[in-house]
């Protein structure tokens, strides 16, 4: 079972416990409806599909309101840390939430101390927290763009906005990036980085690339980053490795993308109706 | 077993990565720092006032140290008391310096503005924000929903109505956007 945290941009939302249910292109969490269009909804919408797919259970969420003040993020800092222990799952994501070193340290105790325990997957803010707290090796799966791929491997860049100016986001230097972020322990287990070619690696170096088909428009696109990390959880939570997980999610982005023909002015919520079909023929592929 | 190399690490005592997601503010004066820690006490957050280190010894002989993630908000409360920081940077790292790289991409129809970690997408025919992509603090999706479908005129600016890091780089790709469209 996946179980994905993360926050929804209205500060009014408390805690919400509950699972994740998809009907079409709606999506409802604790009664409460979500649109998909972008961050934390995305990612669970295309993790929920994913499920759906594989024939699995949905994903159980963990989100709250926050616009950015910290205070929702906070208010699920403690209860992550009071409710994980008890809780079971394979798969742990988390998503967008206000980068807090001390608040993730608690959280990642209460992780270690569930059964099994889980495989950790970070992206967006807690990623950003997990690489600063200097405990990036205790997660499974981190899925970086090529700016923040920087960030992990500038050592001593405290978020990407502060990232050296000798780091630069070029997507040529991935390799050598990938290499300098497990050099300094600022990685992942493993690594997806998201770009014009998206890479799997570990530590031994790049293990899969993923060029075509290219959707030029979707790099503008907000939201291609969390689909293709909510597909990678959802893999992983049914069985797959996580580089198998994250290079199936990779490809399936794309074709998933192709099938929805965007333009830099489309909507996330476009790409999610192709993902069935897309999985169906990257795992075809792939596996 | 990773729970114990975790209690091990944290038994050490406080180490660089523990204030690593803070920042340090630098006045020019003691009575700035003093106004300054009442007003962000005031407002609830967690701040404390402590020597400089020897990096950043230029302004007076106190900084503040803040939560980094949340400079927007803490630098526009400032700015509306009347005491703006002459600086504000990483407590690990107060040498470095924001990004300031822009890359720019032409769609054709559309066009790209991309820094650090955060994309701001507009149509070039009519200057209205399509898409805005990246980052990873909780006001990106927050800031998103308020820029897209309004033109580069209309929107407010992200430093408006964003609090954190990611909010200051899209400040950045949106100010950038701006002067691109205008030339």
């Amino acid at each position: 079972m996946l179980i994905v945290v993360g926050t929804i941009p209205d500060p009014t939302v408390p805690v919400l416990d509950a699972l994740v249910e998809v009907a079409g292109n709606a999506l409802t969490v604790g009664g409460r409806a979500l649109p998909p269009d972008r961050g934390t909804p995305a990612l669970l919408a295309a993790a929920a599909m994913t499920c759906d797919f594989l024939g699995e259970n949905p994903p159980h969420a963990l989100l709250v309101g926050d616009e950015g003040l910290g205070n929702g993020s906070r208010a699920l800092y403690r209860h992550l840390a009071e409710v994980l222990p008890s809780r079971r799952c394979t798969v742990l994501a988390f998503h967008y939430l206000q980068p807090d070193v001390d608040g993730h340290n608690r959280v990642l105790m209460a992780a270690q101390a569930m059964a099994g325990p889980p495989a950790l997957v970070a992206d967006a803010g807690f990623m950003y927290a997990a690489k600063m707290s200097g405990y990036a090796g205790e997660y499974a799966l981190f899925t970086p763009d090529a700016g923040e791929l920087a960030f992990l491997a500038d050592e001593a860049a405290p978020h990407p906005f502060y990232t050296r100016g000798f780091i630069l986001q070029d997507e040529d230097r991935v390799p050598e990036l990938i290499q300098r972020a497990y050099a300094h322990d600022n990685a992942a287990r493993c690594l997806l980085v998201k770009g014009r070619v998206d890479r799997i690696a570990d530590r031994t170096g790049i293990l899969a690339e993923v060029s075509a088909p290219s959707v030029e428009a979707m790099e503008a696109m907000g939201g291609t980053g969390d689909t293709v990390t909510g597909m990678a959880c959802a893999l992983m939570a049914s069985g797959l490795s996580a580089h198998k997980a994250a290079h199936v999610a990779a490809q399936a982005n794309r074709y998933a993308g192709e099938a929805a023909r965007p333009t830099p002015a489309s909507q996330i919520g476009e790409l999610v109706p192709h993902i069935p079909q897309a999985l169906a023929r990257a795992m075809g592929e792939i596996l | 077993m990773a729970l114990t190399n975790l209690f091990k690490r944290k038994a050490s005592g406080p180490s660089a990565q523990a204030r690593a997601d803070r920042g340090l503010l630098v006045f020019e004066h003691t009575s700035e720092v003093i106004r300054a820690e009442k007003i962000l006490k005031a407002s609830g957050r967690e701040i404390r006032v402590m020597g400089p280190p020897p990096e950043i010894q230029r302004g007076c002989d106190l900084v503040v140290e803040f939560p980094l993630m949340e400079k927007l908000d803490i630098l526009r409360t400032l700015d509306e008391a009347g005491i703006p920081p002459m600086e504000s940077v990483p407590v690990t790292g107060p040498l470095l310096d924001p990004v300031d790289l822009f890359q720019v991409k032409d769609f054709g129809n559309h066009l790209m503005v991309r820094a650090a970690n955060m994309k701001l997408t507009v149509e070039k025919k009519t200057r209205t924000i399509v898409n805005v992509s990246g980052g990873g603090c909780p006001d990106v999706p927050y800031i998103a929903a308020r820029l897209i479908g309004r033109t580069l005129d209309e929107a407010p600016a992200p430093r408006e109505i964003g609090h954190t890091l990611c909010g200051y780089a899209l400040e950045l790709a949106f100010e950038e956007m701006r002067r691109l469209c205008s030339s």
